[in-house]
């Protein structure tokens, strides 16, 4: 396999991730203080997305039978770039700035988003797994990175071992396939099943379904969303922000490639059990989510309820599935990193545990006017009101869904939505009082000193939420462009 | 220009937000001249086309007055498609003078936040006159849910003891019903998608979808349903009592004068011209439920205490009028629900002002506390006796017109739904001077030592007072205004009638 200079550049964004992580694994083993290290972290990630539009120029091409860069693949690196670039500004005054030791987190950091990366272009089940080890393997120690203290090692290792067994039964399902059709590459299992009279044994369907049960885990799909909450909320909040996003979001963009491809849309098996994966995973996030007060763990339930929405657009299937999906995970992404970015700024400050308890934040629209109206915004986006991202996101997937007459899904996804409303106004409200009491909590006493670099990238999430919310034609007009090579 | 009636409320919000900080009384100003200027604009709208109007124009798009129409989603065939007839501009003009009126009503009612407060109110005005304009379907639920978010803020900050439980029961009854409205949108646009291959959520587009009767009518059921809760018709109403109690008086002011309204402008605007056969096959059972809701809420105003939830109950009475006369369909009930929409905004409106007015005296708004007011505060006992006595529909005051025209329209239709209706006349003037004598007359055995109204206060009940009187003695230029527009919606769905049967 001979490499072209127009593969190498198409591959660039790939190329110069991985180099500043190796920089900066040089880098922080010589010279031990945060700051040059997450200048380094932040300067590698603006090159890899400055390289996107490069890559763009040489795709879409098929790089080695492992990597397809086409301009799906490159938006939702662009994506993951760009939650990672959020998650390492919000992790350094979180682990203490520059009077502290955590370096080796942003290594990790980009490592995962190289995963996540690798994962997007995958055409072949090797780079699948690649890709899905890579983030997982450093998402383990992002989880437990805060070592002195029980909960982050707990989450860890919950993490670690649920993370094996999803791996387990993926390996096994696609042995299962490979056993059937003798290929790992996507596009040869499609054009094998498309073929007249050829399809799926029991093996193949078990093995697909096998597969489905691991990226279930990953996704938080219920019935395999167990370890959630507690790793949401063990989890040191930017880290549990880029497990929120980049982790799922990359593992469903897989997944999408691979069911448009690999032609698994026309089983209907499949697709029945998705579908009852999709209304379930939507009406048990959002019932479990009602009475918890801890504000990482409803934003765990949170999540699980809208990878259930993000479902319902998944299985409408056709140009627009593929746009809606896309549409919400980018109104997903911006939302998560936001509201998990509140609760990491106000969080510094209190060592032992995050400020994350409901009650915590109450009064807080009084004491912190702006970061409390951040977090509304981001709440009422998951909630689906207009004027934000996440209402545009809800629309699209309903229009999809009901193009496609996915009539079940639609009204599951409404009803969820009307009980989801309860507890994101369940925040609001506790936010809205001005209880003298409250004011006397760990919360208050960290007055001010919201860094100028999380203002402004707090800031930025806001206006992206506000701007496309209220003009979605400009990402609807580049999400056109990457649906050409998919569907 | 039609958008300017939006964007004015809209920064008009977000100058009062900012002011705050430089002083705490700047924001009710900016937000006294930011709602002067939108009646300014709405009257200019109106003198403009008076000429217009009186011109009875009968093809449907000749009834609009002014129009907007800029491309926005192209991906879905959405535009910013605003425009205006006879009908919009009434209600238009009606948001515009609630809105001067809330203002002039949260003077010194609120104290903490004014500036997130006023940006608030404006934002609720800015949605409801966006509601009432638009002709994008899109377009129309986006506002409709715009402005659910600084109304449930208004509640759920400035309100009454019980605020949280009543913002957020208010919020997921309207959001959740809406979220219902989107599907039946939806469920529409891909109708017309699959038989024209077009992707539009025009108005004009989409009333020319060809559908099963049968889909026609779940769909129909789709869009009455999100109205019926907003207006609201009875099985649905339990958000209305806890919200309008709880809520400052500007909200009270607005959810009656202003939100209600969009309900009943909806069946007007959507439900009927979208889905004429549907719509006919489901009057019977909707005035029925109107009916029922006429006689429900008056039965249950005379039960109640709290003045305010007492005067919420009455709301829903008078929208029960409006149901039947909107399904009732023909010129005089669809005139006197115009009628009606306006005069209930305003006495109703009026009444929340009063009482907004005795709580911030008395701090109560239990009437068994109350009583007696009259010897000592003359002038608010008189005012509450006005519009008290124009909600039970005297003649000579804006509600009876609408009450008579809707009666008289739908007696041609159903004669036991509007004798039943007619009952709640005796319900209503049991519960209007159940209110006026619990309140102001008796002896003054509490002890109450109030003042009596501001010149300010007086002003502004003056000024409701005025339309009322003149709505009730000279209804015709309303009349003629909306008839245009009503014309224009009864040809539509008359064609498609003739359409099918062709």
């Amino acid at each position: 396999m001979i490499l072209t200079r127009s593969d190498l550049m198409a591959l660039l964004p790939l190329i110069t991730l991985a180099a500043s992580a190796v920089m900066v694994m040089l880098a922080a083993a010589f010279y031990r203080r945060p700051q040059p290290v997450a200048a380094l972290t932040l300067l590698g990630l603006i090159i890899s997305c400055a390289a996107l539009p490069l890559a763009a120029g040489f795709g879409p091409r098929q790089v080695t039978p492992l990597l397809i860069v086409d301009n799906y693949a490159l938006f939702y690196m662009g994506l993951i770039f760009a939650a990672t670039l959020v998650v390492t500004v919000l992790c350094y005054r979180y682990f203490g700035g520059g009077g502290s030791r955590h370096e080796a987190l942003y290594i990790l950091l980009l490592l995962a988003a190289l995963g996540g990366a690798v994962l997007v272009a995958s055409s072949h089940f090797a780079s699948f797994l690649l890709g899905l080890e890579l983030l997982s393997v450093s998402l383990f120690a992002l989880i437990a990175y805060p070592r002195n203290i029980g909960h982050p090692l707990e989450a860890g290792i919950k993490y670690l071992v649920l993370a094996g067994f999803s791996s387990a039964f993926l390996l096994f399902g696609m042995a299962l396939i490979y056993a059937q059709l003798g290929t790992m590459q996507f596009a040869q299992i499609g054009a094998m099943l498309a073929a007249p009279g050829q399809r799926l044994d029991a093996y193949g369907l078990a093995g697909l379904a096998l597969i489905l049960v691991g990226v279930g885990f990953k996704l938080a799909l219920v019935p395999f969303h167990m370890w959630t909450p507690d790793v949401y909320e063990g989890a040191p909040a930017p880290v549990s922000a880029f497990i929120a996003t980049v982790s799922k979001g990359a593992v469903l963009a897989m997944l999408l490639r691979y069911f448009a491809v690999a032609g698994a849309y026309p089983l209907q098996s499949i697709t029945l059990a998705l579908s009852m994966i999709a209304a379930v995973t939507i009406m048990v996030g959002n019932l479990l989510a009602l009475r918890q007060d801890n504000i990482k763990r409803i934003l765990a339930y949170s999540s699980i309820a809208q990878l259930g929405y993000l479902l319902v657009g998944f299985l409408a299937f056709g140009t627009m599935a593929v746009e809606a999906v896309a549409y919400y995970l980018a109104a997903y992404f911006v939302t998560m990193l936001g509201a998990f970015g509140v609760v990491t700024v106000l969080s510094r400050g209190v060592p032992e545990r995050d400020s994350d308890t409901l009650a915590d934040y109450a009064g807080l629209f009084w004491r912190r006017p702006w970061l409390a109206g951040v977090f509304t915004a981001m709440l009422l986006s998951l909630a689906g009101i207009p004027l934000t991202m996440g209402f545009i996101g809800k629309f699209y997937v309903l229009a999809a869904a009901v193009g496609a007459s996915l009539w079940l899904l639609v009204i599951v996804l409404a009803v969820g939505s009307a009980i989801g409303l309860y507890y994101y106004l369940r925040i609001i409200a506790t936010m809205c009082t001005h209880d003298p009491k409250a004011t006397a909590g760990p919360v208050a006493t960290l007055a001010g000193s919201v860094s100028l670099a999380e203002s402004v990238t707090l800031a930025a999430l806001i206006l992206l939420l506000i701007g496309l919310g209220v003009y979605p034609a400009l990402l609807i007009q580049v999400l056109e462009t990457t649906v050409a090579q998919l569907a | 220009m039609l958008a300017a009636l939006i964007f004015v409320l809209v920064a008009g919000g977000l100058l009062a937000w900012s002011a705050e900080r430089w002083h705490r009384n700047l924001p009710r100003w900016i937000a006294l001249v930011t709602a002067v200027i939108e009646l300014k604009l709405a009257a200019w709208f109106w003198l403009q086309h008076k000429d217009a109007m009186d011109t009875v124009i009968v093809s449907a798009p000749g009834t609009w007055l002014a129009e907007t129409m800029v491309a926005w989603i192209p991906r879905f065939g959405i535009s910013f498609h605003l425009a205006m007839d006879g009908l919009s501009l009434l209600l238009v003009m009606l948001t515009a003078f609630l809105g001067l009126v809330s203002v002039a009503c949260s003077w010194t009612e609120i104290r903490e936040r004014t500036g997130f407060f006023y940006f608030n109110l404006l934002w609720t005005l800015a949605g409801a006159v966006g509601v009432f304009l638009a002709l994008d379907l899109f377009l129309f639920f986006f506002f409709w849910e715009l402005m659910l978010v600084p109304m449930y803020f208004m509640i759920a900050i400035w309100g009454h003891e019980n605020r949280r439980y009543a913002s957020i029961k208010f919020f997921i009854f309207t959001q959740g019903s809406g979220l219902l409205m989107l599907l039946a949108i939806l469920a529409l646009v891909f109708a017309h998608y699959r038989s024209s291959g077009i992707l539009t959520f025009d108005y004009f587009d989409l009333m020319n979808t060809i559908l099963a009767p049968s889909t026609a009518f779940w769909i129909m059921l789709g869009f009455f349903i999100p109205f019926a809760v907003k207006l609201p018709v009875v099985p649905f109403h339990t958000w209305l009592p806890d919200a309008h109690t709880e809520a400052p008086t500007a909200g009270s002011v607005i959810l009656a004068g202003v939100m209600l309204k969009t309900g009943a402008y909806g069946l007007l605007r959507f439900v009927v011209p979208l889905f004429p056969e549907a719509a006919l096959q489901f009057a019977p059972m909707a005035m029925a439920l109107g009916a029922a809701g006429v006689l429900y809420g008056a039965f249950l105003a005379f039960a109640q205490t709290d003045l305010k939830r007492l005067i919420a109950y009455t709301s829903i009475s008078h929208l029960g009028f409006v149901v039947l006369g909107v399904f009732a369909w023909n010129s005089w009930s669809l005139s006197g629900a115009v009628m009606q929409m306006i005069a209930h905004g305003i006495s109703t409106g009026g009444l929340f002002v009063i009482a907004g007015l005795l709580q911030e005296r008395t701090h109560t708004r239990d009437m068994d506390r109350l009583g007696g007011l009259w010897s000592i505060t003359p002038r608010l006992a008189a005012m509450g006796l006005f519009f008290a006595i124009a909600a039970l529909g005297l003649p000579g005051m804006g509600n009876f017109v609408g009450e008579f025209l809707i009666l008289l329209g739908s007696y041609r239709i159903s004669i036991g739904l509007t004798v039943a209706a007619t009952l709640g006349f005796v319900g209503s003037v049991v519960y209007a001077l159940a209110l006026v004598q619990k309140t102001f007359h008796g002896e003054n055995t509490h002890g109450w030592r109030l003042p009596d109204l501001s010149v300010r206060e007086m002003t502004t009940l003056c000024a409701m007072a005025a339309v009322t009187v003149w709505l009730g003695l000279y209804p015709q230029p309303v009349l003629d205004a909306a008839a245009p527009a009503l014309n224009g919606l009864r040809d539509i769905a008359a064609g498609q009638y003739q359409g099918d049967a062709e």
